[in-house]
């Protein structure tokens, strides 16, 4: 029925042609400086952060507890801060020092919950309606039946919330929320349980609407595969501070924090010393500190500005090492290197094997290298490690 | 066609049952007054219980949770009391009507309404509380005013308690007796329930016409209930047309 209404009225609608009704994309900025202290489960520490998020996809990245949804709680206005400035643009929306605390209903600040709390007592057209109350019945039908097309859910409009999919559920939250047309879009791990091209589909939806309303979005993820398939900008919080922020490429092939190389899936941390550095190849030696009684674990890794003998952290993902059973030839890699299988693990579809080479690596295979390397612990190995596969941090 | 001799004997030996369906009529006149006026007041009373932050809040909670401990009679004295000539609500009450408002009708709806408080708020308020937040917050979000969500995302997530609220106090109205004989006494008409009723014949030895009344009370009071329960069974039973 909205399909037939809306292509009457002329309303074909595609992400791209739903204009902004009342705010131009001048590219606003958020600024959020603010300062919240919370009592976490068993401490207490405070959120203590300052960004600017400009139009596009910001996002927030960090560890469950790291303060991730109270700041989008400060900026939605549903926590209110300790102290601090949350202004869109011009437009200020709390400031600790004037008083100023604009009302939630008031910010025109969309949020997606990681719940989504459609309201299910309505229907997926009530639902994306409930926020047009202040307009006319006709053009509240207009949009509505153009948003739900958009995101292709236009069928599901007679439908109760509480009936649909997970992923239909995610296209009604959102729709809900951008029908309204808000000024900033803050997005709480909306697509957590979706599958990956189901999430995927949704994204390229939503890149297509903010290409028009080019509004600041802050999303929030702890997945990995999120931060590089969004990222414009990251900003890594722990424990309610900022540690680092750039692009993803930055921030997460070469972090510089431990807490977001942890993060960023690094099954293995070591602490280092530089041995020797060879501008000429563009790589330097590192030795990994050992137990006493091991031999020396000496590693090529890229090159960094670091003096010979300093210390530094290396961070190896157990998925980008090789297992060989014998010692391999004619390899690029640079690092290959002898030790014994102590372990072996099976998580779901991945062995997860433990390597002692006078340090202990973890090394993430498939079923099918197990079986046919014959693997067992006690087993010789020789690990294959490239060079760019070395992540360097400070200590 | 005469029924044969035996049993209509039979049934004259019946003792005679008379209902005093004035006494019946007013019950009823009384408790739908009373749980309509409590949804209306239970309602902002139970959203102030469910969501202020008042750290105070716990005193307001006792004073409404009263009446279920309170002997009827404690609680009927003193609405007696705040009711007669000699209060300033009671003077008030006089210099706009010309009468007192003890023995009569309205006085009866005041005291039944405290009396009936609790059984309206408390359900109205646990079924506030249990509304998820994240619900509200989303129709914040959407530029909802408090009184829009209000009336649009958490009563009608609370139908259940509502209903089982009004019931409740419903019921407990038609049975009571206490504050009804402090506040009203005992007019036929005016102020005689069906409760007062029972008492008097039984203290008049009329154990039929007592029977008689208390069945009626009792059937009525029943399918009532079962009306309540079978349309809370089934919140959102009723499905939009497709």
């Amino acid at each position: 029925m909205s399909d037939a209404r809306a292509i009457e009225s002329g309303a074909v609608a595609t992400l791209a042609s739903l204009a902004p009704q009342n705010s131009k994309p001048d590219g606003t900025l958020l600024a959020v400086r603010l300062r919240k202290r919370m009592a976490g489960q068993g401490h207490e520490f405070a959120l203590d952060a300052e960004f600017q998020a400009a139009p596009g996809f910001t996002i927030l990245f960090g560890a469950s507890g790291a303060g991730k949804t109270t700041l989008l709680d400060c900026v939605a206005g549903l926590t209110t801060p300790d102290a601090g400035r949350i202004a869109i643009g011009e437009r200020i929306l709390f400031d600790s020092s004037q008083g100023a605390d604009v009302a939630v209903a008031k910010r025109r600040v969309g949020y997606v919950f990681q719940d989504l709390a459609l309201f299910p007592h309505l229907t997926v057209e009530q639902n994306v309606q409930y926020g047009l109350a202040h307009l006319g019945q006709a053009e509240r039908r207009e949009r509505s039946s153009a948003i739900l097309q958009a995101f292709r859910i236009a069928h599901l409009a007679r439908r109760w919330a509480r009936e649909i999919s997970g992923g239909e559920s995610q296209r009604v939250a959102l729709a809900r929320t951008l029908v309204t047309d808000p000024a900033v879009l803050l997005l709480d791990e909306p697509l957590a349980a979706l599958d990956a091209p189901t999430k995927a589909k949704i994204i390229d939806d939503l890149r297509e609407w903010n290409r028009t309303h080019c509004i600041p979005i802050l999303y929030v993820t702890h997945s990995r595969e999120e931060v590089f398939a969004l990222g414009e900008r990251v900003i890594v919080l722990d424990a309610g501070r900022i540690v680092v922020e750039g692009t993803p490429h930055d921030v997460m092939t070469a972090p510089q924090q431990e807490t977001v190389a942890q993060l960023a899936g690094f099954e293995n941390i070591f602490d280092a010393t530089v041995e020797s550095a060879h501008p000429e190849r563009g790589t330097m030696t590192c030795r990994l500190a050992t137990a006493s009684d091991a031999g020396t674990v000496l590693l090529e890794t890229p090159l960094v500005r670091a003096d010979v003998g300093s210390a530094l952290r290396v961070g190896i993902r157990a998925g980008d090492i090789l297992l060989a059973t014998s010692l391999p030839q004619g390899l690029s890699a640079r690092n290959v290197i002898p030790g014994r299988v102590t372990s072996l693990q099976q998580r779901d579809v991945i062995v997860s094997s433990r390597v002692n080479c006078g340090v202990e690596m973890e090394v993430h295979l498939t079923l099918a290298a197990r079986d046919s390397l014959q693997l067992a612990p006690g087993r010789e190995v020789w690990l294959v490690i490239k060079t760019h596969s070395c992540h360097l941090m400070q200590r | 066609m005469p029924f044969p001799k035996p049993f209509a004997r039979q049934v004259r030996a019946l003792p005679v049952m008379t209902i005093d369906w004035q006494a019946f009529w007013l019950t009823l006149q009384l408790a739908v007054t009373v749980s309509a006026i409590l949804l209306l007041v239970g309602l902002p009373v139970a959203y102030w219980i469910a969501f202020s932050g008042w750290r105070w809040k716990f005193l307001v909670e006792a004073v409404v949770a009263l009446p279920i401990v309170l002997p009827p009679t404690v609680l009927g004295f003193y609405v007696l009391v705040a009711l007669g000539a000699r209060s300033p609500l009671g003077r008030w009450w006089i210099s706009l009507t010309g009468h007192t408002l003890a023995f009569t009708f309205s006085g009866l709806v005041i005291g039944s309404i405290l009396y009936s408080l609790p059984f309206a708020v408390q359900p109205f308020a646990a079924s506030f509380a249990g509304v998820d937040r994240k619900l509200m917050a989303a129709s914040a979000t959407l530029g909802a005013s408090p009184l829009r969500t209000f009336f649009r995302v958490i009563v009608p997530l609370s139908i259940p308690g509502l209903i089982t609220g009004t019931a409740l106090s419903f019921a407990h109205t038609m049975g009571e007796f206490g504050v009804v004989l402090m506040v009203g006494g005992n007019i036929p008409g005016v102020t005689r329930t069906v409760s007062i009723d029972i008492y008097d014949r039984v203290q008049a030895s009329d154990y039929a016409g007592a029977n008689g009344t208390a069945l009626v009370l009792l059937a009525f009071c029943f399918v009532v209930l079962v009306i309540v329960y079978s349309l809370n069974r089934k919140p959102w039973a009723v499905g939009p047309a497709k």
